[in-house]
């Protein structure tokens, strides 16, 4: 899974970066061909840089993702279901690895983005600021955030920059299963018994706002996401995206009987495109800032890891080592 | 304050709330990493897939098939570390710019039928003569 709503930079914080024309007219036209970037070849600056941050958030958000369905591996019910939430979760910690190698290859250590993640620099998908608070939210998320998380990771696999690709190409592979078991335990409540089907309800309302979250704000207007995807960084708005989930997902819940909790969510007949009401975006913003119902934990748990491997690393690690940045 | 968490594992660890030190990992206290070749089924090459970071070649195997057979389509793997490849470079990807203009070393650039079937022809009208 994976945090779509990718948070850019603040752009007034520094000026824009003098890039030699002729070596970017030829790095603009290679795009629009559709060549893959490579790590050793020329690149602007700021694509480096919106890069890094992108798929570095992206890598946080497989760890910290992991974390409120771990909370359940030990409740889950029944075997199936709990060795497939195990697998699930070791693939999102695989995803990550994945990742954050093909950052490695801009030229950012996996040990400075483990730093930027644990002391707060470095940001990840709200959605797991929240708490899995029973299994009916761990269905939610299996099904809804993996299946949001796909439509994002599909667009960006068809991106510019080669690593991240053949990343997202693995990646997208192994999601089909988390969409799958998702939806299967997802199902599985809607269609049990009275109780099962008002927890998953309840599960439902709780998760609906950050899941409209997940996209991020509309940006459609923002100057800066428009180089980005000239630059195949970023394959499609965040409205866009949003409105292809919609499409895809909110017909299948509603044929379980299941609501959702905003009277104006609706399909726009005529243009086709999901009209719906305001989801809170000043509590998104807020939980960015850290004052999500969970951040503190997150990062806590993480860095708890960090502290008690350390000394595994430290014994296992060989002697003057340098570091050579990552092929591919 | 003391970290309360739904999660019972969590609650065990006995976590305090509060920041990082700002650098927590040192930024020399990495495991170099390991490029990746995997062999999908017996017969086949072995292909790159990626790479590990591992202390050693014999954890860079263990983690390798962690992380890249977890679905059994594997059967060989093969660790290098990446110190230790060397790779041309895409600067001079231009050294390989000439190869497609030596036709002469393809199939199609060896046409033969034409001549077989002039040949053909001069003798059917040799023998009409
Ligand atoms: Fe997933
Ligand atoms: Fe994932």
């Amino acid at each position: 899974m994976y945090g779509g709503g990718y948070l850019p930079d603040d752009q007034k914080r520094h000026l824009p970066i003098a890039e030699d024309p002729d070596k970017l007219a030829a790095f603009e036209t290679r795009i629009d061909r559709g060549d893959k970037v490579e790590p050793q070849d020329w690149m602007p600056t700021e694509y480096r840089k919106q890069l890094i941050r992108m798929i570095e958030q992206h890598a946080h958000s497989e760890i910290i993702g992991a974390l409120p369905e771990g909370t359940w591996i030990t409740r889950a019910p029944g075997f199936k279901r709990k060795m497939a939430i195990m697998a699930k979760v070791q693939d999102e910690i695989g995803h990550a690895q994945l990742l954050y190698a093909a950052a490695e290859t801009l030229g950012k250590t996996r040990e400075a983005m483990i730093n930027d993640l644990i002391n707060g620099k470095s940001k990840y998908s709200n959605v797991f600021n929240y708490p899995a608070e029973t299994w009916s939210d761990i269905a939610v998320i299996g099904f809804l955030i993996d299946a949001a998380a796909i439509v994002n990771q599909t667009l960006n696999a068809k991106g510019s920059y080669g690593p991240y690709c053949r990343a997202l190409e693995r990646i997208c592979y192994e999601e089909a299963f988390h969409l799958k078991q998702g939806h299967d335990a997802f199902v599985a409540l809607a269609t049990g018994t009275e109780r099962s089907r008002s927890e998953l309800q309840a599960a439902l309302n709780r998760w609906w706002k950050p899941i409209m979250h997940f996209f991020g704000p509309s940006d459609k207007a923002s100057v800066h996401s428009e180089k980005l995807m000239r630059w195949k960084v970023k394959m499609a708005s965040n409205d866009d995206m949003r409105n292809q989930f919609l499409d895809m997902y909110v017909p299948r819940i509603w044929e379980l009987d299941l609501t959702l909790p905003d009277p104006e969510l609706r399909k726009d007949s005529d243009t086709g495109v999901w009209l719906f009401g305001d989801p809170d975006w000043n509590e998104f913003f807020e939980v960015i800032k850290g004052n999500g119902p969970c951040n503190a934990e997150r990062l806590a748990v993480r860095r708890w890891a960090e502290e008690k491997g350390e000394w595994v690393k430290r014994a296992l690690r060989p002697r003057n080592e340098i570091y050579v940045t990552p092929l591919a | 304050m003391k970290l309360v968490s739904l999660d019972p594992r969590v609650c065990r660890m006995d976590m305090a709330e509060g920041a990082a030190p700002d650098a927590l990992i040192q930024e020399n206290d990495h495991w170099p990493t390991y490029e990746v070749f995997a062999q999908k089924k017996r017969g086949d090459q072995h292909q790159h897939v990626g790479i590990v970071h591992a202390p050693n070649g014999e954890m860079a195997l263990v983690l390798a098939k962690e992380q890249f057979a977890r679905r059994g389509m594997c059967v060989n793997l093969w660790v290098v570390r990446t110190a230790d490849v060397v790779a041309t470079s895409y600067e001079d990807a231009d050294i390989f710019d000439s190869t497609p203009q030596k036709t002469h070393r393809e199939p199609v650039d060896y046409k033969v039928k034409d001549k077989i079937n002039r040949y053909n022809q001069s003798k059917k009208e040799k023998n009409e003569q």
